[in-house]
């Protein structure tokens, strides 16, 4: 025990030198406001290829960034729908449905927290009551943020969080793949643990997160990339941050993260493989993407064609 | 083609043989497929070793080649503990030469089309030769039940300091009877299952359903039998290195009925555990006895090294500096029982903080994590108890001196870095944070892999040097084995004047 006193502030230490959270800003030229639609059907879902069959959707291209999380941030502290206290963001949440079942974890309706502000993996500079993403970091993955963080942002904007089936069908498309790109997967395909990405090898090991698209078969400061859409285009569904996806599950109320991240072994990025954490869990692995149902566009009849009395 | 001949019988005939056998391949076995992920796969040994051997790796796979792999070195696992049982417990010749034989055809079919099957290409036929193997496996362990059957008047104790009952049956052998036929009904448990599966089709693995909340039946007798066939494995060493030590006095007295109501309880526990939600109460109650029946076995055997070493030193009134010395004087008699105090620290201990801190830990850690220290802790358990037949094989190859010592304690060192190491990485969460991680993770995977190799190395230059023994023309240690095939222990009970006379009338009747 006392070994691991010593040895864990002289890991810290050395931590410290090894850090260094201010990067070069790297334009993948990936838009990360775009919007893909994934047409409703049958698809495989899971390791067994279990049919099912989603409705139409819209889901984002990349993961929700540093920059569009700060502005979210902004925008509902102005209009106080979330608010800081204790170094933190909280915003509030209805509640889970709670059927007192063995080890069940009620979560009631109340102020829950969204992000820590102080801790070292968030990418955000928060001051004069403003957020603002730290440089370099803003196309990068927002990270750090609760389920209910992602909620709330999903919610403010008038969106939703994916529900599994939904994530795994944008990541898969209708074939069987195991990864969101085919079959295999190569060290410059995806931010895994064994890429050893551009980043890694400029910032050391503290910085691991890439830009989003970052993977695209572009080359980026002679870094070479593969290109890992999905078949309906989506950015990173294996791997860069876990994504949270919308679903309670009843009895547990634990929420599901899917994609693997930075730090997995490629085992983790196959498309059916699952993890989960309470909705209050953060880390600087996991981040999230929103989805929304399509807008339904109601064509206008011709004036001439109205009939009055 | 006689020395063939005498190579067949050593290997597949005597205990000694029978158990080099088996050990080395699982070395090989280990040496093969353990390239085929950590960092072997960052250094692209396995991308050499799938090109050469032209093994299918596809991804949706995996969960069921990890199975077959787990399987197939669990079988060969439990065929060298066989071996010992049969050459330590008193048995009929003939019984001892049928449960080998069989439970030897089971492990080397099962073995080979096992993995033919998960790594080379599906077929029904691989598969079916798999289930052939485990069956055979299976039915040795009926065999080794009946042979062992321990209310017979045959065997009975004659020397009062064994543990017995008022009529003279064997406590031991009732203990390893009751361990034989828990492991029987366990293994129904992932058969039953394994069948439903349509012959191991949509396969999954246990660590991979622990947030699941609503667990099939099924599905928990899946985590139910991976659990207490480790457990009996554990239990089964333990009882077999207690005989190696000649375990004995009030402390065998008081050790052994703990252990057979340990294992009636912790095995009829982990069976409920499809039924109800009270299997935990039942598996710590029957934890407690195993757990307590095996530290009297480790005060016992530290005891007796300490009073043999001091003994064969002369000294008569030794000091407490030279008690501590005698008792680290032989590390691979030392050895197997420190491992098993270091169990507790490594596995149970860690069992028990998770229990305790369920809520704190598994509402705030994701699931991830918990894999890792669930998964991490059964192969720490494994790797004991490899360990430990490694220790008692090092005794009965009669390896002595200073490599004996150097065995020892790399064997000892090596490990209890590695799982230490082990241990502290899944751990981690509570010493610090995922951000300041990084060389935590370093120095611990370093542990791991430095303990780990000092280990392999160790092991291949053992079988290496049993290797080179079997072309050796003069003064070969496998032809010494071949003449005295048996493990060198005192056993608890002996044939007594009922058992001679069916055995001279069986003769008879046979016209022998």
């Amino acid at each position: 025990m006392k070994l691991i006193k010593v040895l864990i502030p002289f890991m810290i230490l050395v931590s410290f030198v090894l850090a260094n959270d201010k990067i070069e800003y790297v334009d993948t030229g990936v838009d990360p406001d775009a919007w893909i639609t994934i047409p409703a059907g049958d698809f495989f879902y899971g390791q067994h290829n279990h049919i099912k069959t989603t409705v139409e959707y819209e889901i984002m291209a990349t993961h929700v960034t540093n920059k569009q999380y700060a502005a979210f941030l902004n925008a509902a502290l102005e209009q106080k729908a979330v608010y800081v206290k204790n170094d933190t963001v909280w915003g509030f949440h209805p509640g889970d449905p709670f059927d007192h079942y063995l080890h069940e974890f009620e979560i009631p309706a109340g102020d829950y927290p969204l992000v820590p502000i102080n801790v070292p993996g968030l990418r955000l500079n928060y001051s004069n009551g403003e957020f603002t993403a730290k440089k370099g970091y803003a196309n990068h993955p927002m990270v750090e943020v609760s389920w209910f963080g992602a909620n709330a942002y999903a919610q403010f904007y008038g969106y939703r969080l994916p529900l599994e089936i939904e994530w795994e069908k944008a990541a898969r498309g209708t074939g069987t793949r195991p990864f969101p790109w085919g079959d295999h997967i190569e060290k410059n395909r995806a931010n895994f643990i064994s890429s050893h990405n551009l980043f890694e090898k400029m910032f050391g090991d503290v910085v691991k997160t890439t830009p989003v698209g970052f993977y695209n078969g572009e080359s980026h400061n002679g870094y070479q990339t593969l290109d890992n859409r999905s078949p309906y285009g989506l950015y990173d569904m294996a791997g860069n941050v876990k994504q949270w996806v919308g679903d309670d599950h009843k009895y547990v109320h634990y929420r599901y993260m899917r994609g693997g991240n930075y730090n997995s072994y490629e085992l983790y990025l196959r498309v059916w493989v699952r993890d989960s954490a309470g909705p209050e869990h953060t880390s600087m692995m996991l981040g999230f993407r929103c989805a929304r149902n399509p807008v339904v566009e109601v064509e206008a009849a011709p004036a001439d064609s109205v009939v009055t009395e | 083609m006689k020395k063939f001949n005498e190579l067949y019988h050593y290997f597949f005939q005597s205990t000694k043989g029978l158990i080099l056998l088996a050990m080395s391949a699982i070395a090989v076995i280990s040496a093969v497929w353990g390239t085929l992920s950590g960092p072997m796969v960052e250094w692209g040994v396995r991308d050499v070793v799938v090109g050469l051997t032209g093994m299918d790796l596809t991804s949706v796979e995996r969960s069921g080649r990890i199975v077959m792999l787990y399987h197939v070195i669990a079988m060969i696992v439990v065929a060298i503990e066989v071996y010992m049982m049969t050459s330590i417990i008193p048995m009929r010749k003939h019984q001892q030469s049928t449960i080998n034989a069989t439970v030897t055809v089971g492990w080397i079919t099962a073995m080979v089309f096992g993995l033919t099957f998960g790594y080379f290409g599906h077929n029904y036929f691989y598969h079916g030769l798999f289930l052939v193997g485990q069956s055979l496996i299976f039915f040795s362990g009926l065999l080794l039940a009946a042979a062992i059957y321990p209310w017979k008047r045959e065997y009975l104790v004659t020397n009062n300091d064994y543990a017995h009952t008022k009529s003279g049956y064997d406590l031991e052998r009732i203990a390893l009877f009751v361990m034989t036929v828990a492991m029987l009904i366990s293994a129904g448990f992932g058969a039953v299952t394994g069948s439903f599966w349509s012959n191991g089709h949509e396969t999954f693995l246990a660590e991979d359903l622990i947030r699941e909340p609503g667990k099939t039946a099924l599905q928990k007798s899946i985590i139910g039998h991976l659990h207490i066939m480790l457990t009996l494995i554990a239990v089964s060493i333990t009882l077999i290195v207690g005989r190696w030590m000649d375990w004995k006095g009030k402390l065998h007295k008081v050790g052994m009925p703990m252990m057979i109501i340990g294992i009636a309880v912790i095995s009829a526990g982990v069976w409920s555990v499809v039924w109800t939600h009270m299997a935990h109460t039942f598996i710590y109650v029957g934890s407690v006895f195993v757990m307590f029946s095996a530290l009297l076995l480790v005060i016992h055997s530290w005891g007796k090294l300490i009073k043999d070493r001091t003994a064969e030193l002369g000294l008569e009134n030794p000091t407490f500096l030279q008690k501590f010395t005698a008792l680290f004087h032989d590390p691979i008699k030392f050895g197997p029982f420190w491992q098993m105090v270091f169990m507790n620290f490594t596995v149970s201990g860690v069992g028990i903080f998770m229990a305790i801190k369920l809520e704190q830990i598994f509402r705030v850690w994701p699931a991830r994590e918990e894999r890792v220290t669930l998964t991490g802790h059964w192969h720490i358990l494994s790797a004991l108890v490899a360990t430990i037949i490694i220790m008692y094989y090092i005794d009965i190859s009669g390896v002595k001196g200073k490599t004996r010592k150097w065995l020892g304690w790399i064997l000892i060192i090596g490990s209890d870095i590695a799982f230490a190491g082990a241990t502290i990485f899944s751990m981690k969460r509570l010493f610090v944070t995922e951000y300041y991680e990084q060389p935590l993770v370093n120095m611990t995977m370093l542990s791991i892999d430095f303990g780990l190799g000092a280990i392999l190395v160790l092991v291949a230059g053992l079988l290496g040097w049993r290797l080179i023994d079997l072309f050796k023309k003069d003064d070969a240690l496998w032809e010494k084995e071949v003449k005295d095939p048996e493990l060198d222990i005192i056993p608890t009970a002996e044939m007594t004047q009922e058992g001679r006379d069916k055995i001279r009338a069986q003769m008879e009747r046979e016209g022998l």
